[in-house]
C-alpha cells in the first residue's frame, strides 16, 4: 500500500519533470529568465518593475493587443529607440526611448520577458525572429 | 550553537537598547561649530548647525523662488534631468509617493533642481511637470544656471559632474530632507522603495518635532 502509494508519487514526478522539458518549453524558459535579469538591469527604471510605465511620461507594457500588433517592430524599437506619438492602453504618449546597446539575443530574452509578463502571454520570440526582425527596420 | 544563541541575545539587546524613549526625533546634518556665546552675562556654548543658504532659481511657472519662498516649509530636495535615461524615472516614481502623501500640507515642499539647465527650460520643466501629473505648488522643479545649481548642491551634500564621455550627467540620486531652520535632516537613495517608506515616515516625525511646530 504504502509502497504502491510512493511508486506513483514517483512515476507522477517522471511525467511532470518530462513533460515540461518538451523542447519549446526549455527554449522558453532560457529565454524567459535571461530576460528577466535584462529587463531589472535595462527596462525597468523607466518601465516599472511592473511594466507599469510612469504616468504620462513612460508607457506601461502592459497593452497585449499593441505589443500584439507591433511584435515583428519590436527589435527595432530597442535597436533604433522610440521616438513619437504612440497610443498604448486608449492614451496617447509622445516620449522618447533612446537606442539600446543589447544584442540581438539579449533582445529575444528580454522580449521573450517582456510579451510573456504583466499580464502578456506571446511566447517565445527567439534569436532568429530577432533577427529577421532587424533586417526590416526602418 | 551556544555561540550563536548568544550572538542573538546581544544582537537584541543592542537593538532594543537602540529604541528611543520619548518624543523621536531626526538628526541634524552636516559640519556644525560650538559658538560661545554671552547671555545675559553668563556664558553659553551654542551648536551652529550648516544651514542651506539663500537662494533662487525659477520654477516650472516662471515663478522666481528663493529661499525665503521656502520659509516656514519643510522640504525635500534632489536633482535630475528631464532627459536622464538611468535613475531619475525611478527616482520620480518614488517622489511622487512623497507628493502623493503631503500635497495637502502647504507647509511642506518638494523642490528638484535641474542640472541639464540649457535643455530642461521652464517650459520642458512645464510640459515635464504635467506629465508626471503633478500641479499645484506642492512640487517645484528649478531652474537656474550651471553654475548656482552645482554651487547649491554642494551645501546638500549632492555630488552632480558635468556629462560624462557617453553624454550623461553623473548625479546621485539623493533626497535630502530639510527643516524649517534650513538644516539637513537625512538622506535618502531615492532609487529604492524601501528608503522612501523611511522618508515619508520620517517627515511625520519632523514635523512633529517642537521646533518645527512653532517654527515659522
Ligand atoms: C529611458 C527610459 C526607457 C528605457 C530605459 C526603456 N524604455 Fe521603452 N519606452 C520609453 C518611452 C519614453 C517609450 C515611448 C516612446 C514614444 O512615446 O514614442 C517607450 C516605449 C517602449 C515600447 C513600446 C510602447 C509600449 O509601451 O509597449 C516598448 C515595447 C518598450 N519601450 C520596451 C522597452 C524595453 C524592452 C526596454 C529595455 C530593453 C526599454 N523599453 C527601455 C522609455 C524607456
Amino acid at each position: 500500500m504504502r509502497s504502491g502509494f510512493i511508486i506513483s508519487i514517483g512515476l507522477l514526478l517522471v511525467a511532470l519533470i518530462a513533460s515540461c522539458q518538451s523542447d519549446e518549453q526549455v527554449e522558453f524558459n532560457r529565454y524567459y529568465s535571461g530576460g528577466s535579469v535584462l529587463y531589472l538591469a535595462h527596462c525597468q527604471n523607466c518601465h516599472g518593475e511592473k511594466g507599469e510605465g510612469l504616468q504620462a511620461l513612460i508607457p506601461p507594457l502592459t497593452d497585449s493587443t499593441y505589443l500584439k500588433k507591433n511584435k515583428a517592430s519590436l527589435a527595432c524599437y530597442l535597436k533604433n529607440g522610440l521616438k513619437g506619438q504612440i497610443t498604448i492602453a486608449g492614451r496617447t504618449f509622445e516620449g522618447e526611448m533612446p537606442v539600446s546597446d543589447l544584442s540581438p539575443l539579449e533582445m529575444a530574452k528580454v522580449l521573450t520577458y517582456v510579451t510573456n509578463s504583466f499580464g502578456n502571454k506571446a511566447g517565445v520570440v527567439n534569436l532568429q525572429q530577432v533577427q529577421v526582425d532587424l533586417q526590416k527596420c526602418r | 550553537m551556544r555561540k550563536l544563541i548568544g550572538t542573538l541575545v546581544i544582537i537584541i539587546t543592542l537593538y532594543s537598547a537602540c529604541k528611543p524613549n520619548g518624543p523621536a526625533t531626526l538628526p541634524i546634518l552636516g559640519n556644525r561649530q560650538p559658538v560661545i556665546k554671552t547671555v545675559n552675562g553668563k556664558t553659553v556654548t551654542d551648536t551652529v548647525y550648516s544651514t542651506i543658504p539663500d537662494f533662487k532659481f525659477v520654477n516650472q511657472y516662471a515663478d522666481t523662488i528663493t529661499g525665503k519662498s521656502l520659509n516656514g516649509k519643510i522640504y525635500v530636495a534632489d536633482f535630475f534631468f528631464t532627459t536622464c535615461p538611468s535613475i531619475c524615472p525611478v527616482m520620480h516614481r518614488n517622489m511622487l509617493n512623497v507628493y502623493k502623501e503631503f500635497k495637502a500640507d502647504d507647509n511642506f515642499r518638494i523642490i528638484s533642481h535641474t542640472i541639464d539647465p540649457k535643455y530642461d527650460t521652464v517650459p520642458v520643466l512645464k510640459k515635464y511637470a504635467d506629465k508626471m501629473g503633478i500641479s499645484g505648488n506642492t512640487w517645484w522643479l528649478l531652474h537656474g544656471t550651471k553654475d548656482e545649481t552645482y554651487q547649491i548642491a554642494k551645501n546638500y551634500l549632492v555630488s552632480v559632474q558635468e556629462k560624462n564621455p557617453q553624454g550623461e550627467y553623473i548625479h546621485d540620486g539623493y533626497f535630502i530632507l530639510v527643516d524649517k531652520q534650513k538644516r539637513l535632516r537625512g538622506t535618502y537613495d531615492g532609487t529604492d522603495p524601501a528608503e522612501i517608506t523611511k522618508l515619508i515616515a520620517d517627515i511625520k516625525t519632523l514635523k512633529a518635532e517642537p521646533d518645527e511646530v512653532v517654527a515659522k
